[in-house]
This record gives C-alpha cells, sequence and structure tokens, in this order.
C-alpha cells in the first residue's frame, strides 16, 4: 500500500495565514491539511471527512473525459465591456487580471470529447474566473456547444459551478439566461442528450437558465445549488434556515436533482448515462 | 437643447461605442444590413437623449413610484373583459402573479403579469410582486393554455425580482423559472411582453422571452437592483445610484442595447400621473406589435424568437 505522510495535526495550527484566509488546501469542513500530490490523488475530495473541494475546470476535464479527448473549441473568445463597466475598478482590468490567474479567456471551458469511450460535447465551468459568473462569452460558448452536440449528434456533458451573472455586463448578462435556454432548446429538437452536472456552487443565474434543463441532474455531494445564496435569503426575510439550505442533499429530498454522486464516482456514471443515451447500440 | 462641450463629448464616446458594436459580432448571421440600420437610427436618436446619472436614477424612482399603476390597473383599462384564473394545478395560487383571459382590441389574449400591492395590506398579499415558484407554473399553465388556443400571449413585468426565501427554494425557484423560459420559446403563438415598472433580474425574464420586448419609458430592467449592486461591488448599499449609472438599467439604454425592441411612452411625468393615459399609450403599443406578430407562421415566429435570443451579447473573437 502507499504510504502517505499524515500532516493533518501538524497543520491544524498554521490553517490559517496572516489574512485570516483558509489555506487552499485545508478541509473547511474538517481542518485537514494536504499536500497538493495528495488532493490531486484524490480527485481533490478530503479522505478524512469526503469534503468535496473545488476543482478548476482543466483538472475537471482531466478527471472527466478519457485521455487526450478533449478538444477545445472557440479559445480564442473573449468578452466586450459593453457598458465601460466601472466600479472600484475597470472591469476589462478584472477580466484581464482573472485571465492571468487563471490561463482561461473566461469562465467556461467546452469542446469535444470521450467519457468512457462514448463521444459527446464536454463543457466546464470554472469558479476560479470571477466567481464562475455568466456573462456574453459564457452564454456563447455554451451555446455553442449546443449546437455542436446537436450538428455532431452527440450528448452535451456541462459541469457548472457559478455565482449566477455577470453583473458588470448589465442587462446583457441577464440576456444569457433566455440566450442558453433558447440553446438548449435547440438541442433537444435535435434529440441531443444533456447531462447537467451541478457542481459548488451552482446557484442563480445558470441555476435559473441551462444548469436546471438538463435531461438528467446529476450534482456532487455538498453542492449549493440555490438561486438565491443563504446570506441573502438570511439578509433579506430573517428567516431561520435549516442547516441544509440549498446543498446538493436539500435539493434531491425536495426532488430537484436525480442523483448525488461523489466525485471519484461520477466518471463511470456518467459514461453509463452517455452508454443509455446512445444511438449506437 | 444646445451643444456644450460636454456634450459634443458625449456623443463623441457614442459614436464611437457604437462603431464598435458594429464592428463586433452583436448579431451573428443573417440580418445584419437590417441591424446596421437599426444601430445608426439608434445613434441618431442617442446622440439627442443619453440619459445623465440623475435621468437614470429618475427611472429608478419612478419605476418603483408607489402610484404607478400595476398590472391589474393596465388590465382594467386596457381589456373588455378579464376572466383571471387562479393556481398552478399542483400546490398553491401564487397572488404576486396574476393571469387570465382576456378580451383585448377584439380578440382573446392570454395575460399574465406580476402584481404589486398598492397599500401594505395588499402589499404583503401580493408578496411586493416577488413570485413563487408556484407563480410561474401558473403562468405556464396559463401560456400553454393560450398555446392550445391559438391565443396571442401578452406578459407584464413589474417585479423586484424572485422570491428569495427558504421555501421558495425548497420548491424549486431556480428550476421553474428555467422551465418558463423554455416553454415560452417553444410557443407557437405570437408573444410580447412589456416591462412596466422594475424588471428584476431572473424573476422577471422568467415571463419575457417573447417575440416582441417592450418597455415603458420610466421602466427598468436589470440584472440585479442597485441595491444589490452597490453591497457587492461597491460593499455599500448607499452607492445605489453610482451603480445604476454603471450598469443602465434604463429603456433607453436597454433599447441601444438591442433588448427591447420599442420604447412605450408614458403620459407627462410618469405613468403615476395618468392611469387611464398611460394605459392608452401601452396599449397601442401592445396592439401594433400583434399586428405585426400575427401574419408570420407559428414555427417562423419561433424561429425568430429563439435566433432574438440567441445573438444577445457582446464579445470579441
Amino acid at each position: 500500500m502507499e504510504s502517505r505522510i499524515d500532516v493533518t495535526v501538524e497543520n491544524r495550527g498554521a490553517e490559517r495565514d496572516q489574512d485570516g484566509k483558509r489555506h487552499p488546501n485545508t478541509c473547511p469542513r474538517c481542518h485537514s491539511h494536504y499536500r497538493e500530490d495528495e488532493l490531486e490523488r484524490t480527485l481533490r475530495v478530503c479522505p478524512q471527512c469526503a469534503h468535496h473541494f473545488p476543482v478548476r475546470a482543466r483538472d475537471r476535464v482531466v478527471q472527466l473525459a478519457d485521455r487526450g479527448t478533449f478538444a477545445e473549441e472557440d479559445t480564442d473568445l473573449r468578452s466586450g465591456d459593453p457598458l465601460k463597466f466601472f466600479d472600484l475598478r475597470a472591469y476589462t482590468d478584472r477580466l484581464a487580471e482573472a485571465e492571468v490567474a487563471t490561463g482561461l479567456g473566461d469562465a467556461i471551458i467546452a469542446g469535444a470529447a470521450a467519457i468512457e469511450r462514448r463521444p459527446c460535447e464536454l463543457a466546464v465551468m470554472d469558479f476560479a474566473f470571477m466567481g464562475g459568473s455568466m456573462g456574453s462569452t459564457v452564454g456563447e460558448k455554451f451555446a455553442r456547444a449546443c449546437e455542436r452536440a446537436a450538428s455532431r449528434q452527440v450528448p452535451l456533458v456541462c459541469v457548472t459551478a457559478s455565482g449566477g451573472a455577470r453583473m458588470q455586463e448589465g442587462i446583457l448578462s441577464l440576456m444569457q439566461l433566455p440566450k442558453t435556454v433558447c440553446a438548449v432548446d435547440e438541442l433537444q429538437e435535435a434529440r441531443s442528450a444533456f447531462i447537467s452536472v451541478m457542481t459548488h456552487p451552482t446557484t442563480a443565474g445558470v441555476l435559473a437558465s441551462f444548469a436546471s434543463l438538463g435531461d438528467v441532474i446529476v450534482s456532487e455531494p455538498g453542492a449549493l445549488l440555490a438561486f438565491t445564496g443563504p446570506r441573502v435569503v438570511q439578509q433579506t426575510t430573517r428567516e431561520k434556515l435549516p442547516d441544509d439550505f440549498g446543498l446538493a442533499e436539500s435539493n434531491a429530498r425536495f426532488g430537484h436533482v436525480d442523483a448525488i454522486v461523489p466525485r471519484a464516482e461520477l466518471r463511470p456514471f456518467v459514461g453509463r448515462l452517455l452508454a443509455m443515451f446512445s444511438r449506437e447500440s | 437643447m444646445s451643444e456644450s462641450p460636454s456634450t459634443q463629448a458625449e456623443e463623441l464616446k457614442l459614436r464611437e461605442r457604437l462603431a464598435k458594436l458594429r464592428d463586433l459580432p452583436l448579431l451573428r448571421g443573417v440580418g445584419v444590413s437590417g441591424e446596421m440600420a437599426r444601430l445608426k437610427r439608434q445613434l441618431d436618436r442617442m446622440a439627442e437623449e443619453e440619459p445623465s446619472e440623475d435621468e437614470v436614477w429618475r427611472s429608478v424612482e419612478l419605476a418603483r413610484h408607489q402610484d404607478r399603476p400595476y398590472t391589474l390597473d393596465y388590465i382594467e383599462r386596457m381589456c373588455d373583459d378579464f376572466v383571471e384564473l387562479h393556481g398552478d394545478r399542483a400546490f398553491a395560487d401564487d397572488p404576486a402573479i396574476v393571469a387570465g383571459l382576456a378580451r383585448f382590441d377584439g380578440r382573446t389574449v392570454v395575460l399574465v403579469g406580476h402584481q404589486k400591492g398598492r397599500d401594505i395590506r395588499e402589499r404583503t398579499h401580493r408578496n411586493f410582486g416577488m413570485t413563487y415558484p408556484e407563480g410561474y407554473r401558473k403562468a405556464m399553465r396559463a401560456m400553454e393554455l393560450a398555446d392550445r388556443h391559438r391565443f396571442p400571449v401578452i406578459t407584464l413585468v413589474d417585479t423586484p425580482g424572485a422570491y428569495p426565501g427558504v421555501t421558495a427554494e425548497q420548491h424549486g425557484q431556480g428550476g421553474w423559472i428555467a422551465r418558463c423560459q423554455l416553454l415560452m420559446v417553444r410557443l407557437g403563438v405570437p408573444t410580447i411582453a412589456c416591462v412596466i415598472g422594475e424588471g428584476g433580474s431572473g424573476g422577471a425574464v422568467a415571463i419575457a422571452l417573447t417575440d416582441k420586448v417592450l418597455m415603458q419609458q420610466n421602466a427598468i430592467y436589470s440584472v440585479i437592483s442597485p441595491e444589490g449592486c452597490a453591497a457587492i461591488l461597491w460593499r455599500d448599499a448607499g452607492e445605489a445610484k453610482k451603480a445604476a449609472a454603471a450598469f443602465k438599467p434604463d429603456a433607453v439604454h436597454c433599447q441601444e442595447l438591442g433588448v427591447v425592441d420599442a420604447i412605450v411612452p408614458e403620459p407627462g411625468d410618469g405613468a403615476h400621473t395618468d392611469h387611464d393615459e398611460a394605459a392608452r399609450l401601452l396599449a397601442e403599443s401592445l396592439k401594433a406589435s400583434l399586428t405585426e406578430l400575427e401574419p408570420l407562421a407559428s414555427d417562423e415566429r419561433r424561429r425568430l424568437r429563439r435566433r432574438r435570443f440567441r445573438t444577445m451579447g457582446l464579445y470579441l473573437e
């Protein structure tokens, strides 16, 4: 058996740095701390308590798709700045900064792939790029992924992680809701299956558009899936929130998701679904 | 209006912006020359009346004015008869959304609209126009009925947003907003939406995926409330005016961005000053849009509707 250095105890005291921020490799639930290679090996799931750490889009592709099958499209698509938006900083600065920090053009990547030897179109969102927010580019890339899936007659698998619409694009970001809904309509018309994998967090505009329209909706354990997040609900209504408010488990109980699938089982599970929808045999 | 140096600078800025818009794949595919003409018209109009920060904020205030006519005020004035339909056939009746059969300009239509309340009691009853999933299901039921019987659908949008509460979440707020839109993509009948007050985010767009989207002169249509945007980006809800000026929720800007097709004029100082005249002007615009849409085949309408929304957005490639 592979030996593993347990750093859980030693690092307990050092789980927050000077800014009070938790180290990204420290489990927010059980406070275990891991080396990068340890987390990579466990698909970024805490071996102690099964907490699912966030997964970057490119890592997700590696986790889900058969090796070397992902052919990314629309890599040159970038957001415009229709409103010349400036809050405390210019939107264009935020975009440039996010691109440098994440190495991504926007909060989604998409292209042809195979999962468990089944061809599909794969779109994956990245929360690290401006909170996975959906502006014109995210909407456009998702819509094009739908169109490619429809024309290639393959299912679409979309992994979401988003805080919602991107405020900096104003009303045009809201228009990405109907736009992506129209794209799903076209996908359904072409009878291509749509498997929506909701990961933490899938909220607001993305939940209120394409993410909820999957033929099958799968979620990772513990993911927040809510139109309005707990903080805003608390502040607006002063209601007492249930402990599992908005979590995948609560959503499953109320009938909004088909299955909660732990990360390690996600790839075979999606593979089984793709086989179900396969038109070959 | 006299040409001060600042308005000239403003106009230059706008021309530059539109020039850029024109070069970008704002509207992919067909109809480019038509779109160019539309942009040019907008430029001419905008150069005259680009709203200032104060004017944008005035829209926000007027859109929320307590005397502004609500859906039922318009129905009462525009329609010869109205039979309200209640309940989502599953669970509840959401008073924040009104749906029913109406006689409008000599035909039967299905009318759906958010409803706010005027006094405290009614406001609480209507939940300030903030819809639960039940409300969207009621809207969907009414629109399905319209499709079956070939009645055009008119929706009036006036909500601060979908209700952000625990039970609303448990009943699937996000999912029903999505499904309501999906249903609207598929309707074969002519569909028109008009933003008559606050077009607040997902709760608004849920019933606004239509062939034509109109907007009253002093209405607002936005992805988030000015207060919400200020709280997040400025970390201070008090900066709402600044936030509104930055994300531009007013009708002129929404038309400039191609989000609304036409602006419905309001009487004098705003719709709240003269409900009858506001209703007459709204009815006129709705009639004009219906006349334009009715001759089209339903497949054609669906195709155009889908393309209208599919091409929304601004990106570089």
